[in-house]
């Protein structure tokens, strides 16, 4: 186990590009997904700004 | 087969298409590169000169991989959606721009992480290294340029032609290993008939491709859905979509 985490020397260099890949993908996901939600909110916002002023 | 492509072109129909389709992209891409992950890190053998320090190629090489077949897509789209006036292909070309600037980051991080204890820098003024820092630039020039438009409709327009002249740059990385000859290894991979690399060592590579692949299509369908709505907020079907998903109390949250 020690071995595999070693990487023959290159430990620093292999695990580093590696959890940074994960690290990309995981912020991919997150970023785009509040993007979403916050595009929900402001046409939900703007829909009830509408309805808000054709009442009056 | 005509009446699918058309119901493609429908904002509601793809709309509620992604919203079914990301989960299971996602957990499928999220399988298909642990696989991939354990190949490379586990299975696959050391490299005979560069040992363990080798495994990096199996993020590098797909994230360098995406980074150029993003920007095709991205380009593709936005030739479509100016020529045929299809707004859905602008919405794919605008939900593409950070995925593939993100995989461009990585595919140059990665790549100056490898770089470092093989070529003894991080960094050098190599065709490759440079042509992949500008398709970097240019995914950053084509969002900003977006966000200075406040219509979606004229930032669609303007985006388009940048992303289509910026394809020149695609094959300039591509051969930039065969037209100089620097430090930037030439492929591997591609030689189809003839690849330079171990079968052990190169299928973890290829369901290392396949996942990123099938990730940047679940990470598009979610942004796809809000390029969808940016583009239909006037739509009355998004009435529907608002009072199915988003109760009163969770709005003014």
């Amino acid at each position: 186990m020690t071995e595999f985490l070693e990487m023959g020397g290159y430990a620093k260099y292999v695990w580093s590009s590696f959890g940074l890949t994960l690290g990309v993908l995981v912020a991919n996901i997150v970023v785009a997904k509040q993007q979403f939600r916050s595009v929900l909110v402001r046409l939900a916002q703007r829909r009830t700004n509408r309805q808000g002023s054709s009442d009056r | 087969m005509w009446t699918w492509f058309h119901k493609l072109g429908s904002p509601p129909h793809l709309y509620r298409l992604a919203e079914k389709l990301a989960p299971w992209l996602l957990w499928v891409s999220v399988a298909v590169i642990t696989i991939g992950t354990y190949g490379g890190l586990v299975m696959a053998p050391p490299d005979y000169q560069q040992g363990d320090g080798f495994r990096i190629i199996y993020v590098h090489a797909p994230s360098a991989w995406m980074s150029m077949s993003i920007y095709a897509v991205m380009a593709t789209g936005s030739a479509i959606g100016l020529i045929w006036r299809m707004k859905l292909a602008f919405a794919v070309a605008a939900a593409s721009a950070p995925i593939g600037a993100s995989f461009t980051f990585l595919a140059l991080v990665t790549g100056a992480i490898w770089g470092q204890p093989m070529w003894g820098t991080w960094w050098v003024w190599d065709a490759r290294l440079t042509s992949e820092l500008i398709l970097l630039f240019i995914y950053f020039g084509y969002m900003a340029l977006r966000a200075t438009f406040n219509e979606v409709q004229k930032a669609d327009r303007a985006s388009a032609v940048l992303a289509i002249v910026g394809v020149v740059n695609l094959p300039i990385i591509h051969y930039s290993v065969v037209w100089w000859n620097t430090l930037h290894q030439a492929s591997t991979v591609t030689k189809l008939d003839n690849p330079s690399i171990s079968m052990d060592m190169l299928w973890p590579l290829l369901f290392m491709i396949m996942g990123f692949n099938l990730f940047y299509l679940a990470v598009l369908a979610t942004r796809l859905r809000s390029e969808v709505l940016k583009r239909e907020h006037h739509a009355r079907w998004i009435d529907k979509v608002l009072n199915g998903l988003l109760p009163e109390s969770k709005i003014s949250a």
